[in-house]
């Protein structure tokens, strides 16, 4: 019966608590809710997209589909990727679409209650305020919570 | 009975049925005579009506019934056909394609009755079939009568058309048999024999009328014995042993019709009871009854023709050789034979790296293998390919209430109505062609004063014309009216800003008439209800975009445009090029390519700064995809350069490309919605190793 309440609690949206991927990107440490994560693959062959946004990467084939990929690090303002082989592509479902996203590591999943999340609008100064709606603190570490749709729907 | 599983036949049907129905009444418009017409536009509406009762639809069933009498009156001679009763009649085909798309949504044929499309029709019978009037008062007592005739003697009594047919069937030395077929009181499937009796005869004779009715014999609705009449060219005894040869058939007799019939007036009415009974409209309004002399002609479809009968429950209906199936079924299965080409590409691509490791009946095997995805493909291509027509039909109609809405004179000439295309595309390419087409009746044609002023014939003409291409089918709307006005156009787009006067001046008219398919321009000087609002030409162009055509305008000023519609013949799967910039592949369709050369670089000329080259007297502009496209590194320098001459209808282009991979089956896919892509690139492709490759659109280079 425990099991079963916690899934509940997963795909509840309203419930207090919801599970991150832990994910790093540069020096900092940024989660991704759970609910919109479909995959995680290791980066492979990009194929260059000419005249497309700069933060596209380019387009992989995922088990015969075409999935666009984005460089958060380029979004939010970052250096450029270097590829190791820690290098994972996250493969995100919003509305239907499908699209993937380079991050440097992924280190965990973690479950956070809402009140481990704080909110941000103090973190003004940083490039990245605008995709990130909260700040989770988790085994004495900060999260920065990524808004993933918004960092994908907008521009 | 439970019919909602024949639900989707009755609405495919009644679609084909209306569509026929249209089709037939403006043909009917012009020659008010056509009997051939009359007797069509009868089945139609008759086979409508049966289906509509079947499936229980009351108010379809009456609609369909009143207009039926119409008909009948006009077959019979009572009533001439002239352009207000054709609009009546067309405002009913709407009622009942709302009725359709009702039943098609919910189930459900709606609230509307219609009252004044029924009432218009039979303001028509009652004005027009005036010669029946006097009859009327008798018809009811007249009626009892007859039925109490018919219980006593058990005689067929013939409607007016019939008995014409007997005579007609006599004066060519035929001969008419009234028929009593007794069943077997012990027969189990009573419906059945008589279907045997009734299929048996078909190669026969022409059964004209059978007591009960046809439907009402398959429903089993009848004792041990019906009659029918027969007009055939045998002797009575080989058509009675015919019936008689079918088992549990217990007794065939009766007697030969020699005797023409005197042509009555009133005895229609005897008929109109006596139908109406057979029908399941019976519970209509007394008043009605009496107009409606004309529905004893209401079975000639399902008597002639007893086994086809239209009627919604196709139980009868010898065994088709089509199966409809859902087109989301042949996505899937389209699907399918993408993957499966995939795999083929993946497997020819390693067979080709592993040199000599590979022996030769591997490579024969696929070979086999490749020649089987591609007949595969073909096949399910052709399975969902459809003809054109289905769009265009509705379009002769469509011109011929523009005629009247806009008081201008025009005909609509169709060519390469069996044109197939694949069905997403017919699907889509409806609203654009109809927008074309309101626009050539409003914009393009002019009044008929302009049209005598400029020697024309007054009535004006569109056409439209559809045929395959190469691997494009191509549709034109031409029209012979005002044509485009460039400069017109011209000073609309300063005066809306759209343009500077500087840019107006050094446009070409290609330019400019460009300018019409940009969003929200129009050069309509007022707006009507059929098109002046400035959103049709762009629309036309995404949406044929969309579907990985394009569109292209030829005009000539006083004598009429032509927009020509290009599209790709399938779009899932093409043959393409693939050429190779850098380290990076891409797939040029083979449709747009024209040739291949190796050109000299010294041959490459300059005109305005820009590269050309001369190839067989042409001078043609060459584009370098490798600048184009951003591919990272320099081209290596080379004495020859490869060039890939695209076009696009007249026009050409030279692709500079590093070197040629070679033509490959791709299928296409999209990049998704958030990436943002330039037009150039129309999809992308996975290759045999796995990898991905863009496709070149060069339509949009030329």
């Amino acid at each position: 019966m425990e099991e079963v309440k916690t899934v509940e609690k997963i795909t509840d949206n309203a419930s207090d608590s919801m599970q991150y991927i832990v994910v790093s990107i540069g020096n900092e440490q940024y989660g991704i809710n759970i609910q919109y994560i479909d995959n995680i693959v290791r980066n492979q062959r990009i194929t260059r997209v000419p005249k497309t946004q700069t933060y596209y990467k380019g387009v992989i084939n995922l088990r015969g589909e075409i999935i666009p990929v984005m460089s958060i690090r380029l979004k939010l303002g970052l250096e450029d990727d270097e590829y190791s082989d820690k290098t994972r592509i996250i493969i995100i479902k919003v509305d239907g679409a499908t699209i993937g996203v380079i991050v440097d590591q992924v280190k965990e999943v973690v479950t956070l209650e809402t009140d481990d999340i704080e909110n941000v609008a103090r973190t003004e100064s940083l490039v990245a305020s605008g995709y990130i709606n909260g700040i989770g603190k988790n085994k004495g570490e900060l999260i920065s919570l990524l808004d993933i749709v918004a960092l994908i729907e907008e521009g | 009975m439970d019919v909602s599983q024949y639900l989707e036949i009755f609405i495919d049907e009644s679609k084909e049925h209306l569509q026929s129905l249209s089709d037939q009444l403006m043909i009917l418009e012009k020659e008010p005579d056509n009997s051939d017409t009359i007797n069509e536009i009868f089945r139609a509406a008759h086979s409508l009506k049966g289906m509509a009762g079947t499936m229980g639809y009351k108010r379809m069933q009456n609609l369909t019934h009143d207009m039926e009498n119409v008909f009948s009156e006009v077959r019979n001679g009572n009533m001439k056909v002239n352009s207000s009763l054709v609009d009546v009649l067309f405002q009913c085909l709407d009622a009942l394609e709302e009725y359709v798309s009702n039943i098609q949504e919910t189930q459900d044929e709606g609230t509307n009755d219609n009252e004044p499309i029924i009432k218009a029709l039979n303001e028509f019978i009652a004005s027009e079939g005036r010669d029946d009037a006097p009859a009327e008062q008798e018809a009811s007592s007249q009626s009892t009568e007859e039925e109490a005739k018919l219980e006593n003697n058990g005689k067929i009594v013939l409607a007016d058309f019939e008995k014409n047919a007997v005579n007609e069937a006599l004066k060519k030395q035929l001969h008419v048999y009234e028929i009593r077929v007794c069943v077997d009181e012990n027969c189990i499937l009573k419906a059945a024999r008589a279907f045997l009796v009734f299929k048996n005869l078909e190669g026969h004779g022409d059964i004209i009328k059978s007591e009960p009715s046809v439907q009402d014999i398959e429903d089993e609705k009848f004792d041990f014995d019906f009659h029918i009449v027969i007009i055939t060219e045998e002797s009575f005894e080989d058509i009675t042993k015919i019936i008689k040869s079918v088992s549990e058939i217990k007794d065939a007799s009766g007697y030969e019709i020699t005797t023409p019939f005197a042509e009555a007036k009133d005895e229609q009415h005897e008929e109109a009871k006596e139908s109406e009974e057979q029908t399941i409209a019976e519970q209509k309004e007394k008043k009605e009854e009496s107009k409606t002399a004309g529905s004893a002609s209401g079975k000639p479809a399902a008597q002639t023709k007893p086994v086809a009968s239209g009627n919604g429950n196709a139980k009868a209906k010898p065994v088709g050789h089509t199966v409809r199936v859902d087109i989301e079924k042949l996505d899937v299965l389209m699907n399918l034979v993408s993957e499966l080409i995939i795999a083929k590409n993946g497997l020819v691509a390693s067979s080709n790296e592993e040199e000599g490791g590979v022996n030769q009946s591997f490579n024969e095997q696929i070979e086999y293998l490749e020649r089987v995805t591609t007949n595969l493909h073909e096949s399910v291509m052709k399975v969902r390919m459809m003809p054109i027509e289905s769009v265009v039909s509705k379009f002769p109609r469509m011109i011929r209430d523009l005629s009247k809405k806009l008081n201008k004179k025009m005909e609509l000439y169709m060519s390469g109505e069996d044109t197939e295309l694949d069905r997403t595309v017919i699907d889509e390419i409806g609203d654009p062609l109809m927008h074309l087409l309101r626009n050539s009746a409003d914009h393009g044609l002019e009044s008929a004063e302009v049209r005598r002023e400029r020697g024309k014939s007054e009535v004006g003409s569109i056409f439209l014309d559809a045929y395959q291409d190469g691997n494009n089918v191509v549709i034109e709307v031409r029209d012979d009216g005002n044509g485009i006005d460039v400069e017109n156009v011209k000073n609309k787009a300063v005066s809306k800003g759209t343009i500077t006067e500087e840019q107006a001046a050094v446009m070409t008219d290609k330019d400019v008439i460009d300018l019409l398919f940009k969003p929200s321009f129009s050069t309509a000087d007022k707006v009507t209800d059929v098109s002046g609002r400035g959103v049709g030409l762009d629309v036309v162009k995404s949406k044929i975009e969309a579907l990985g055509g394009d569109v292209e305008v030829k005009t000539v000023y006083g004598e009429g445009s032509t927009f020509i519609i290009r599209l790709p013949l399938t779009l899932a799967i093409i043959q393409a090029l693939m050429v190779k910039l850098g380290d990076e592949k891409y797939a040029i369709s083979l449709g747009s390519i024209q040739t291949i050369e190796d050109i000299p670089v010294s041959d490459i000329k300059y005109v305005h700064a820009k590269e050309v080259i001369h190839l067989r007297g042409n001078v043609i502009p060459i584009i370098r995809l490798r600048e184009l496209l951003d591919v990272p590194g320099e081209q290596p320098e080379q004495e020859n350069i490869t060039v890939v001459i695209v076009s696009k209808g007249d026009k050409q282009a030279g692709l500079v490309v590093d070197s040629l991979i070679g033509q490959m089956e791709i299928v296409i896919k999209s990049l998704g919605k958030y990436i943002n892509i330039n037009k150039m690139i129309s999809g992308a492709t996975i290759l045999g190793d796995g990898s991905v490759a863009l496709i070149i659109d060069a339509n949009t280079l030329v």
